[in-house]
């Protein structure tokens, strides 16, 4: 009923069309680029490698993904810290 | 020196030989003289289209072959109606490979001088056959769909093409829902143009005219009374410079909405 209500009033959640287009935008940056899943495995194991000699991070919470940014493409990662190491 | 067009989309389905059916007709209708090539070999259906499968005598593949070739104006076959209007189809039985990319482009360099158009029907897919068609052109349509799977065939074929050095590229949008779109579970154009950045000659609503005009033979540009024969016409406008702006379907108002859910519409 809510959903009926929210559609008189022309609001609903999140409808597909949008859902796709996010899923497609990811997808179209790694065609471009032609990166595959195992190449940006392989990133994200090197990258922990090199952090790791400067600090402790949390392996396992370690997001990386390419996004648009304008025209070009940003590589982001989000690498969760569990302390600094110190005296290296 | 004619035009040579390619018209493609990367995945099947979708509308490329409706497409080259009907832009073939509307060139002829302004009075070109147009060559449409079906380069789809052995999955060949540009000829049922325009209506003129019984009258094929020799293919594309007898005017490529290395042995005794037939010249290629024994192969054209003239449209009834459409005067100016050629076919020049392909094979049926034999395979992809029966052609070869650079045959192609040099039976283009021979039709060159006779025809203001040469359209190039497009296989589905990026081998072989896609290669071939894509070689003689200089500027191509890209045709998609507004599914996920379909704008992104679309977008693979965009880098292929500037690869070879196309850079003229226009997109045709098919079998656009509105209703869908209107409830936002479906690609608009400003999607599309986000996603792809291709300028855009043609939305072509989803229609039943579409298959009624195949099942004709009559390309769905003749019928001129249809929503997508209407919106085919306009393609043919644009791609001349014409500013003809895009079919807006009226929104629905708040009443016609309510009226909707309780089953009044």
């Amino acid at each position: 009923m809510l959903e009926a209500l929210m559609k008189i009033f022309g609001k609903s959640e999140k409808p597909s069309g949008k859902i796709a287009k996010d899923r497609l935008r990811v997808v179209l940056i790694h065609d471009r680029a032609s990166v595959s899943p195992e190449l940006m495995e392989r990133l994200k194991n090197d990258i922990i490698q090199v952090i790791s000699h400067y600090m402790d991070v949390k392996t396992n919470g370690i997001e990386i993904s390419l996004a648009n940014d304008d025209d070009s493409v940003a590589l982001v990662a989000n690498i969760p810290v569990k302390s600094m190491r110190h005296g290296n | 020196m004619s035009v040579r067009i390619v018209i493609t989309s990367g995945k099947g389905g979708v509308g490329k030989t409706t497409t080259t059916a009907s832009i073939g007709v509307g060139l002829a209708q302004r009075g070109y003289k147009v060559v449409a090539m079906d380069i789809d070999t052995g999955l060949r259906n540009l000829d049922l289209l325009l209506g003129l499968e019984n009258r094929i005598m020799y293919d594309l593949v007898d005017v490529t072959r290395d042995n005794d070739p037939i010249p290629y104006k024994k192969a054209l076959v003239r449209h009834r109606k459409y005067e100016t209007l050629f076919l020049l189809p392909t094979s049926q039985v034999q395979n992809k490979d029966a052609i070869k990319p650079d045959k192609v482009e040099k039976l283009c360099n021979e039709m060159d001088k006779e025809f203001d158009y040469i359209l190039l029907d497009s296989p589905a897919g990026i081998e072989e056959g896609f290669k071939t068609a894509i070689k003689p052109a200089q500027r191509a349509i890209i045709v998609t769909t507004p599914e996920i799977t379909a704008v992104r065939d679309a977008d693979k074929v965009i880098g292929e093409l500037g690869r070879e050095g196309i850079d003229d590229i226009k997109l045709i949008v098919t079998r656009l829902r509105p209703k869908m779109i209107e409830e936002g579970d479906m690609f608009d154009m400003r999607d599309i143009n986000d996603l792809l950045a291709i300028e855009c000659i043609g939305q072509i609503p989803e229609d039943e005219a579409v298959i009624k005009a195949t099942n004709r033979g009559e390309p769905v540009i003749t019928m001129e009374d249809s929503m997508a024969g209407k919106a085919y016409k306009n393609v043919i406008g644009r791609l001349f410079g014409e500013q003809i702006p895009f079919y807006k379907p009226p929104k629905d108002s708040f009443f016609t909405r309510l009226k909707k859910l309780f089953g009044m519409l």
